[in-house]
């Protein structure tokens, strides 16, 4: 992959030097998420509405529209399939170009499942990253009612998507039942989809452009996200008062995304960035993150914190949990625990006389590894070691590779259908764990 | 006392219980079920013979258990085939019309149905049915009677059943080790099928499912003709197995545990639920996650449902089952099977009913008893069709002549 050129804007505090930012709603889903943007305040952000169907977008309140493929659809849609999405975008290229113009981030935001969500938002996410600008995705799954196919549709999309992106963020919409009640109506179901989008979206968007105290940018995001499959999720929460700190991490804990904490657990990777006012202490620093370090032991975690005037009184906490797909477990066993921010020199020179072990591409803004004393990286080795040495003999039980007894029709003729020995418990071929 | 020729027994050899219907055809011409046998069956292992001696003592019992209820003497069984090796397919027969005027005979019909029997099967299989499904003639589709009409050229499509012809033999022997006859054997899809479908259904399209023990046939009718059959040896037995292997129990007490708490979906409620099987004689009680035991029983199911989904959607029938799914067999007892079949088919599934036959109405109207059921309906279309033109019928035996050599 080739890598672009770094920008160091994201590193430098946002209010000195403006980072140009771009959102970009594509497909229907996309589209309302971004109206249900435009209504909070962003400053600086340019907004952008993508569609292959024009009265949709007719319909969206976003500042810059734009049809999709207009003579292969005629501005009547991709009708759900991915394919006409993709074409579309395809034959668009050109137009879309001039937005992409002196991007620096660009979001981009859909629901996978449909026809031009599914099937532009990689082509775009790609165009916007080959013009130098970062790209991170937040994007909706469909619900499971919606059907087999869409879900298919909409796995596939996401892996185009996360080779074309640099980060993907994976709301799956069923996690919504949990926000709602039997009395929720359908309209207001997607409002929340789109308002939970938002959120994600602004939290991150917080979290790029305000200077930390302990600063975290896009390269720890992008650390967090990469390389995942559907698992990232992520949940907001803010909190005033004197007993804020107690109260945000009770928020979370209780939050729909979260499954009470469940997925903190399963994480692999969380990022952390707390906004408070310029009141905020450190004593409540350490009272939201230590029971939140305690729920994911096996996680590694980035820590931010910020401090916004606006925010007095108050404190806000955006989290990104990932999980990671097993066949990556180990691959970054030398990625160091826990990541901070120094200065550019030294990590250019640190990672030209880096051990050659480290085959893992760097994060493009990868802030160094810190250095350390080689007593020091042995002891990292060791703990991360024993960490890893207990994920796998988690994994153990979802690897069909144990010799099953087949009972009772062990000594019968198989049955085979397809190439899968049907005799065998359906569970274990399908790898389903019972933990 | 009844008059032996007017009755028709079924006996189906199943990899759970062994099971033996009587029928008597009364002077209205009409079929009334007049005793049921059955027996646990322990000689059979995926719709096969594993044990012939065991299976041989279970039918006995089955059969006596038969006699008593009905105050008969059985002579001669028909006989449920299934397993494994058995499969279904369409042909196709061809046959120019020779008479000057173009009128067809009834030599014709004949002919054209030979044509279509002739068939290039492995060797060691034969052929347990072969179903006349419509006539063609010349370009016209569709006909039923072709007798009389004008044509060319005669055409018809016959679905055939076939299986090897030593497993076949080796439930035949079991039967005629009792001093029994074999009457015809029927594939035991079809003859639940029969059980099943009335005409109706059976011209709007439908599909029969039925989960035994060791064994799932399954059987779709369209345009009121047998279109597709076929067998998937996956059967309760394989469920009680997983059991058995995922929550570590024996096999008997895993069979108990699917009996008692068994679902064919996992629902969200189950999660972190436990239940306790009661200890038995020489067993400690044990107590086992729920979820898990729901999770793989509705996993194997599923499985189950969708290799014959997606048979049949590679061969375009989903579209044409109107009638929607029906599901026999010890498996439709499963609580939720139906919830799940529909989910997997997006067809409407109707609770099966034996409702075609009369008699002994409670003890019948059990998914259970429809292939057997269905058997003695069948060797009824048999008897009916003997006198008079034997060949005009839908179901025409060809092993006969084979197994009474």
């Amino acid at each position: 992959m080739i890598m672009n050129p770094p920008i160091e804007k994201t590193d430098e505090p946002a209010l000195q030097k403006t980072i140009s930012i771009k959102v970009w709603g594509i497909g229907g889903a996309g589209c309302n998420a971004v109206s249900a943007l435009n209504a909070s305040v962003l400053q600086g952000v340019d907004i952008l509405a993508v569609n292959t169907d024009s009265q949709a977008l007719a319909a969206c309140a976003a500042a810059h529209k734009l049809v999709l493929g207009a003579q292969r659809t005629r501005g009547l849609g991709a009708g759900g399939d991915p394919e006409l999405g993709r074409a579309a975008a395809e034959d668009d290229l050109d137009k879309m170009a001039p937005f992409c113009a002196g991007a620096d981030v660009v979001f981009i935001m859909a629901g996978l499942g449909g026809g031009t969500g599914t099937g532009a938002a990689p082509i775009l996410a790609r165009l916007a990253r080959e013009r130098g600008a970062l790209v991170l995705a937040i994007v909706t799954m469909p619900f499971e009612f919606e059907g087999k196919r869409r879900q298919q549709q909409a796995q596939s999309g996401l892996q185009f998507l996360q080779s074309a992106a640099d980060a993907v963020i994976c709301l799956p919409n069923q996690k919504l039942f949990k926000l709602l009640d039997e009395k929720t109506s359908v309209v207001d179901g997607f409002k929340i989809s789109n308002a939970l989008l938002a959120e994600g979206l602004q939290g991150i968007w917080r979290l790029l452009t305000r200077t930390g105290l302990i600063n975290v940018d896009f390269a720890d995001l992008a650390s967090v996200t990469r390389g995942r499959h559907a698992a990232s999720s992520f949940a907001t929460a803010e909190a005033a008062g004197e007993r804020r700190a107690e109260q945000i991490v009770e928020k979370l804990m209780a939050h729909p995304l979260l499954d009470g904490g469940q997925v903190l657990t399963e994480a692999d990777a969380v990022l952390v960035s707390l906004v408070g006012g310029p009141d905020l202490t450190l004593v409540e620093i350490d009272k939201t993150m230590e029971p939140l370090k305690r729920q994911c032991e096996n996680a590694h975690i980035i820590f931010g914190a910020a401090i916004d005037e606006q925010f007095t009184h108050r404190l806000s906490v955006t989290l990104i949990a990932s999980r990671r797909q097993p066949e990556e477990t180990g691959a970054r066993t030398s990625q160091p625990a826990h990541s901070a921010s120094g200065d550019k020199a030294s990590s250019l020179h640190f990672l030209d006389t880096d051990a050659p072990d480290d085959f893992r591409h760097p994060p493009r803004l990868a802030p160094p590894p810190p250095e350390m004393t080689a007593e020091q990286k042995e002891q990292l080795f060791k703990t991360q070691n024993v960490r890893n040495r207990k994920k796998l003999s988690r994994l153990q039980k979802e690897l069909p590779l144990e010799i099953v007894f087949k009972g009772r029709f062990e000594k019968s003729e198989p049955t085979i259908r397809h190439g899968e020995d049907l005799d065998l418990p359906t569970y274990i071929r399908r790898g389903v764990p019972l933990n | 006392m009844f008059d032996s020729s007017s009755i028709i027994v079924g006996l189906e050899i199943g990899t759970s219980k062994i099971c033996a219907v009587v029928g008597d055809i009364n002077a209205s011409n009409n079929l009334n079920i007049i005793g049921v046998g059955q027996a646990r069956s322990r000689g059979v292992r995926k719709g096969e013979i594993a044990d012939p001696d065991a299976a041989g003592e279970d039918v006995r019992n089955a059969i006596v258990e038969a006699e008593q209820m009905a105050n008969v003497e059985i002579r001669s069984v028909y006989l449920g085939v299934t397993g494994n090796h058995v499969r279904g397919f369409n042909n196709h027969g061809v046959h120019p019309v020779v008479s000057a005027d173009r009128e067809i005979t009834e030599e014709d019909v004949q002919d054209v149905i030979k044509n279509a029997k002739a068939i290039n099967l492995p060797a060691d299989n034969s052929v347990v049915h072969a179903i006349r499904q419509h006539f063609q003639v010349d370009e016209q589709n569709g006909i039923l009677k072709p007798v009389g009409m004008y044509g060319a050229r005669l055409e018809v499509d016959v679905h055939v059943v076939h299986g090897h012809v030593n497993r076949l033999k080796n439930s035949i022997a079991v039967v005629k080790g009792l001093q029994l006859e074999v009457d015809d054997i029927v594939f035991t899809g079809l003859a639940s099928a029969l059980a099943l479908l009335s005409n109706e259904q059976k011209e709007l399209g439908s599909l029969v499912i039925d989960l035994g023990g060791g064994t799932t046939e399954y059987v779709v009718y369209c345009d009121g003709i047998i279109k597709h059959t076929g067998v998937l040896a996956v059967g309760g037995d394989h469920i009680t197995n997983d059991l058995a292997y995922g929550l570590k129990t024996p096999m008997n007490r895993a069979e108990q545990l699917k009996r008692d708490h068994g679902s064919a979906l996992f629902e969200p409620g189950d999660k972190g639920q436990s239940i306790t099987a009661p200890g038995e004689l020489g067993v400690a009680p044990k107590t086992v996650n729920l979820e898990h035991l729901r999770r793989i029983m509705s996993l194997r199911l599923e499985e189950t449902f969708a290799l014959i989904e997606r048979e049949l959607a590679h061969l375009n029938f989903l579209d044409r089952l109107r009638g929607g799914v029906f599901i026999c067999g010890g498996g439709a007892r499963i609580p939720r099977i139906e919830t799940l079949a529909e989910n997997i088919f997006e067809l409407p599934v109707c609770p099966a009913k034996t409702n075609s036959i009369s008699g002994l109405k409670s003890a019948l109207d059990q998914p259970e008893f429809a292939t057997a059921i269905g058997l003695v309906k069948f060797g009824s279309l048999q008897q009916k069709r003997k006198p008079g033109n034997g060949l005009a019928g839908g179901l025409k035996r060809t092993l006969a002549d084979l197994f009474k050599a």
